[in-house]
């Protein structure tokens, strides 16, 4: 338990750095009130958000207030929308969570099978086919891979909607779009584990004991491989989280990334730096569950 | 031996690995393919990228029906030449991709050199700048920064390099925290050797193998990431694979050539760069397995 509230302290000063570098930024940028309000915003509305945001107070002093409020949870108005920021961002959450996790599962589903494959039948023609597929699967730009998806099967085949949240039907080509690159890093990962496993000795034992080619595989192979797919894709959620953010762009998705995206180009600025906190938040999350599970998993890692 | 001919025969050594290698030569093979279409695009490309020619818009690539052998890979609704667009965006892509892994690592490296050798509360606080930059992902510092600034040129470098410094920066610490331990770091610290010295003489040269490979493989990030923001619509030009994909979205289902061929042009590169990297990988850092993270 105490290696997790260690954890935990650690996310303190994470989220201290990112809350500086967004106030360096919204400070120096210029005046934060011009940004935060509409372009046609009059005099007497910006002189009354300076006082409200504590303007003309010292810069140390201005940087705690921002402290305040983001630990409240306020980071002001978002000018597009009239109301606070982050209930908005909150509200597009699910809809990335959602993205992202059938990415994960996903991508876990294609790489398992091609990774054992590749390894089992090292050097031949599967193998090299397999390695070449996830190296290409790495160097496709996912909104590429989105909008080929949208042409083969929505619009020549007509199988999947082109874009929108709702229906398993939705998901399906929103989540491959997403977890490509990661199946990819996957795949290459598992075959270079599965390679090392093949060796040892508790392999040799399990053979020699008459167990099938399958159960010897599958039981003891892929399941001392599989506890460095978890640590991958902790690696690997940040990457991926960015990836779901650009797919969203791509297919309509009604999340996080859209919101941002528009947000930005709007200049928007309350919202987009609640979307920085809420998915640095998602990815730190993340990292915390993918280091429970590898505990989970692997009784031989003790607690420290 | 003369220094000339050691040059020779290290060059000689280089191509016969090379040759050895299929993936590598291939990879160095594309990669070249690619830097000369960028600096030769002028005499390469057939039109203007902005050239309108209403009167051939929309045109199929030539070996579809309707396709003009003028216009090898089309044309988009202003009748511009895809193949000249696609020619002149390898320029951005490669400006970019080469020139930000420049600013990251002029960032990344002295800190990892500064975080693994003096450790501490120095090594502390720039592990926890990197930790919070890694929760961040690379493609939403670059859009929360991009949203404050113009994206110019300059500033576009800037950002892609600021955001993702701190692969150079983990891989060089950690590399530097065993360095620092063998004998002649020690030898040359007890002598009084200043430590600026002691950085360039004894640590840097060590580093280069994995400075080698962390670049080429970041030039692969890089240009994904400026890809992602041109196709998001907020890239430096107008004439970047990117923003030409995101052109043929809208018309994806009448003219699917605009939005594909970008992309086989970025998967191609990128391709040709992987390969490259992980080939300078095996060579230089045989020890070293798995890929880096990008």
């Amino acid at each position: 338990m105490t290696y997790f509230l260690k954890k935990i302290a650690q996310i303190v000063p994470v989220l201290l750095i990112i809350s500086f570098v967004v106030f360096v930024f919204v400070n120096v940028s210029g005046d934060p009130v011009v940004l935060m309000l509409p372009e046609n915003a009059s005099n007497e509305e910006i002189q009354a958000m300076q006082e409200a945001m504590g303007l003309n107070k010292p810069v140390i002093v201005q940087y705690g207030i921002f402290l305040l409020n983001v630990i409240q949870g306020e980071f002001g108005q978002s000018f597009i929308y009239k109301q606070e920021a982050l209930p908005i961002v909150l509200e597009r959450l699910p809809a990335t969570f959602e993205l992202m996790t059938a990415a994960i599962i996903i991508s876990i589903i294609i790489a398992i099978p091609l990774g054992v494959l590749s390894a089992i039948k090292k050097n031949s023609a599967l193998d090299l086919f397999i390695s070449g597929s996830s190296v290409l699967g790495k160097a496709m730009p996912n909104f590429w891979l989105g909008l080929m998806l949208v042409l083969l099967f929505s619009v020549y085949f007509q199988l999947f909607p082109v874009s929108g949240r709702g229906s398993l039907a939705h998901l399906i080509l929103p989540a491959i779009t997403t977890g490509t690159a990661m199946a990819a890093e996957i795949t290459r990962m598992l075959r270079s584990k599965m390679l090392d496993v093949l060796h040892q000795d508790y392999m040799r034992t399990a053979r020699s004991k008459g167990l099938s080619r399958f159960s010897v595989i599958y039981r003891h192979g892929l399941r001392n491989s599989l506890l460095p797919v978890i640590t991958l894709i902790a690696i690997n959620v940040s990457t991926l989280v960015g990836g779901a953010l650009v797919t969203e762009v791509v297919f309509a998705w009604p999340g996080i990334g859209q919101l941002v995206i528009s947000a930005v180009h709007a200049r928007d600025m309350a919202v987009v730096q609640a979307c920085m906190f809420v998915i640095a938040l998602l990815v730190i999350g993340a990292n915390l569950i993918a280091d429970l599970l590898y505990r989970v998993v692997d009784p031989r890692i003790t607690y420290k | 031996m003369l220094p000339k001919d050691r040059n020779k025969s290290t060059l000689m050594k280089w191509w016969k690995l090379l040759l050895a290698s299929k993936t590598g030569s291939f990879g160095i093979g594309i990669v070249l393919l690619v830097a000369l279409t960028a600096l030769f695009a002028p005499a390469l490309a057939p039109h203007d990228a902005s050239e309108v020619n209403l009167a051939a818009a929309s045109l199929p690539p030539v070996w579809l029906d309707g396709g003009q052998s003028e216009h090898f890979l089309g044309t988009d609704r202003l009748g511009r030449d895809l193949l000249s667009r696609i020619i002149y965006g390898s320029q951005i892509s490669l400006l970019v991709g080469i020139s930000s892994v420049l600013v990251a690592g002029f960032i990344g490296i002295p800190i990892g050199l500064i975080s693994g050798y003096y450790g501490g509360w120095i090594d502390s606080v720039f592990m926890r700048i990197v930790d919070a930059n890694i929760a961040i992902p690379v493609i939403l510092i670059a859009l929360f920064i991009l949203g404050f600034f113009n994206p110019s040129l300059f500033m576009f470098i800037l950002v892609v390099g600021i955001a993702t410094w701190y692969t150079y920066a983990r891989v060089v610490r950690s590399e530097v925290l065993s360095l620092k331990e063998r004998e002649y770091v020690k030898a040359a610290k007890s002598i009084g050797v200043k430590d600026y010295m002691i950085f360039l003489r004894h640590l840097l040269p060590n580093v280069t193998s994995s400075i080698i490979v962390i670049s080429t493989l970041s030039v692969a990030t890089t240009i994904m990431v400026e890809s992602s923001l041109s196709f998001l619509g907020l890239g430096p030009s107008a004439i970047t694979w990117g923003a030409l994909l995101s052109d043929g979205r809208e018309y994806l289902a009448t003219s699917w050539w605009i939005a594909t061929f970008p992309g086989i042009a970025i998967t191609i590169t990128v391709l040709g760069i992987i390969l490259l990297g992980d080939w300078l990988r095996d060579v230089l850092d045989p020890q070293s397995q798995g890929s880096a993270r990008s």
